[in-house]
C-alpha cells in the first residue's frame, strides 16, 4: 500500500512475443513488479483497439499500457507501430473523454528486458498512484458508499 | 463512396443534451469503410460516452446498433424498438442515413454524430481523397476520366490556370493541379486533341443550383394497387 492508501489497479495489454516474454523474464530473474498489475495477451501490439482500452476503464482500470517488441523488431514487422498510432489516438479520445491520456502509456522492450518490464510496471504504478482513482471508479464509489 | 469524420465527443454530448437513454446506430456500408462510423466506431463511441457521463458523474444508458445500410428502409426497420426505446439517436451514418432515421422514425429524436464530409476513396490505408462532387452531368469522356470539378479547386473546365505550379495547385502544395494531371495523361495516351475541344459553359441546373435532385424511374416503381 502507498502513502495515500491508493493502491492503482493497471492493466497491461502485451504482445505474446516480447511483451510476454519479458514479463516472464522478470519472474525467472525474480526481479519484482507491483502486484497490482494485471496482464492481457494480444497476438501482436497491432490488435491494439481504442475498445479494448475502452473496456479496461469501463470496468475498473485506473490506468492502462501497452507493451511491445522494439521498433523495427516486431515478430509481424511493423505491428508494434500500428499499435503505438493507436494508443496515440486513444491518449486523445481519454482527454476528450476526461479521464486524461496520461492514464496510458505504451513501452517497447525485448523479451530478455525483464527489468524494463518490472520498471514500466512501477513507472506506470506511481504515475497513476500520483493522478489519483479513476474518476469513474470515484463515482461508482460515491453511488455505492 | 461517402466519406465522413467523427464529430468531436464534445460537440456530440451537447447534441445529446440532458437524453438518458442513448443509442448510437452504425453504418455497415460507406462509413464503415472510411472508419468514421461503422460497428467498432459506433462501440468506441458509446463505450466514450458512456465513461465521459460518468466522469462528469451524470451517468447515462448508451447502447449501440450498427445496421448494414442507413440509408434504405428495410435495413433501419430492425432498429424501431431500440429507437422507440431510446431518448436520442446518434447516428454515425453520413447525412443521408441520418435523415433516412429522421423518415422512418418521426417520433424519434436523431442527431448527427459524424461529418459527412465528401465522395471519393480511400488512396491508401488511412488516406481518403476527393473524387466526385455529383455534379449531374459527368465529363470523365473528355478529360480523361480526371474530374475537374471535384479535384481543380475552381472546377475549371477548359485547361489549367495561372496558379498551376510544378504540377501543384496555388491553393495548396498538397494538391495536385487537376488539369495538370489531364494533360499529362491524355499525353501519354495519344489524345492531346481533347485539350482542345471546347468545354461550353456548365449546366449547373443539374447540380445543387437547380435545388434538391430526384430520378423516377417508371420501370422500377411498385404500380399501385388497383
Amino acid at each position: 500500500m502507498s502513502d495515500n492508501g491508493f493502491e492503482p489497479q493497471i492493466t497491461a495489454f502485451m504482445c505474446i512475443y516480447c511483451g510476454y516474454m519479458a514479463a516472464d523474464t522478470a519472474g525467472a530473474l525474480r526481479i519484482p513488479y507491483p502486484a497490482n498489475v494485471k496482464l492481457v495477451k494480444l497476438p501482436c501490439t497491432g490488435k491494439t483497439d481504442p475498445r479494448y482500452i475502452l473496456q479496461a476503464f469501463e470496468e475498473g482500470a485506473d490506468g492502462v499500457y501497452v507493451v511491445a517488441c522494439p521498433v523495427g523488431n516486431c515478430h509481424h514487422v511493423r505491428g508494434n507501430e500500428r499499435g503505438y498510432a493507436r494508443v496515440q489516438r486513444t491518449k486523445k479520445l481519454l482527454d476528450a473523454i476526461g479521464l486524461g491520456g496520461e492514464r496510458l502509456e505504451m513501452f517497447f522492450m525485448s523479451g530478455g528486458q525483464g527489468q524494463a518490464f518490472a520498471d514500466a510496471a512501477k513507472e506506470m504504478t506511481e504515475r497513476i498512484r500520483s493522478l489519483g482513482p479513476s474518476p469513474i471508479k470515484e463515482r461508482v464509489n460515491e453511488l455505492t458508499g | 463512396m461517402i466519406i465522413g469524420e467523427q464529430k468531436p465527443l464534445e460537440e456530440i454530448k451537447e447534441l445529446i443534451g440532458d437524453a438518458r437513454k442513448v443509442l448510437v446506430a452504425g453504418c455497415g456500408t460507406c462509413v464503415a469503410v472510411c472508419s468514421a462510423g461503422g460497428e467498432r466506431e459506433a462501440q468506441i463511441l458509446a463505450s466514450a460516452l458512456r465513461l465521459a457521463f460518468q466522469v462528469d458523474g451524470n451517468s447515462r444508458e448508451v447502447t449501440e446498433a450498427t445496421v448494414q445500410r442507413q440509408c434504405e428502409w428495410e435495413y433501419i426497420d430492425p432498429l424501431a424498438e431500440q429507437v422507440a426505446e431510446s431518448d436520442v439517436v446518434v447516428s454515425l451514418a453520413c447525412g443521408i442515413g441520418v435523415q433516412t432515421l429522421v423518415e422512418r422514425f418521426p417520433e424519434a429524436w436523431i442527431v448527427p454524430g459524424l461529418n459527412t464530409t465528401f465522395l471519393g476513396m480511400p488512396q491508401e490505408q488511412g488516406i481518403w481523397v476527393e473524387r466526385c462532387q455529383a455534379c449531374g452531368q459527368c465529363i470523365l469522356g473528355v478529360t480523361a476520366g480526371i474530374c475537374p470539378i471535384a479535384r481543380c479547386s475552381k472546377q475549371l473546365l477548359n485547361g489549367p490556370c495561372g496558379g498551376s505550379h510544378d504540377g501543384k495547385c496555388e491553393v495548396n502544395p498538397d494538391i495536385e493541379c487537376a488539369w495538370h494531371l489531364i494533360y499529362e495523361r491524355l499525353r501519354k495516351l495519344g489524345k492531346l486533341e481533347l485539350m482542345l475541344r471546347f468545354q461550353p459553359a456548365k449546366d449547373w441546373s443539374v447540380s445543387r443550383d437547380g435545388g434538391p435532385r430526384r430520378i423516377v424511374r417508371e420501370d422500377l416503381r411498385v404500380l399501385p394497387e388497383t
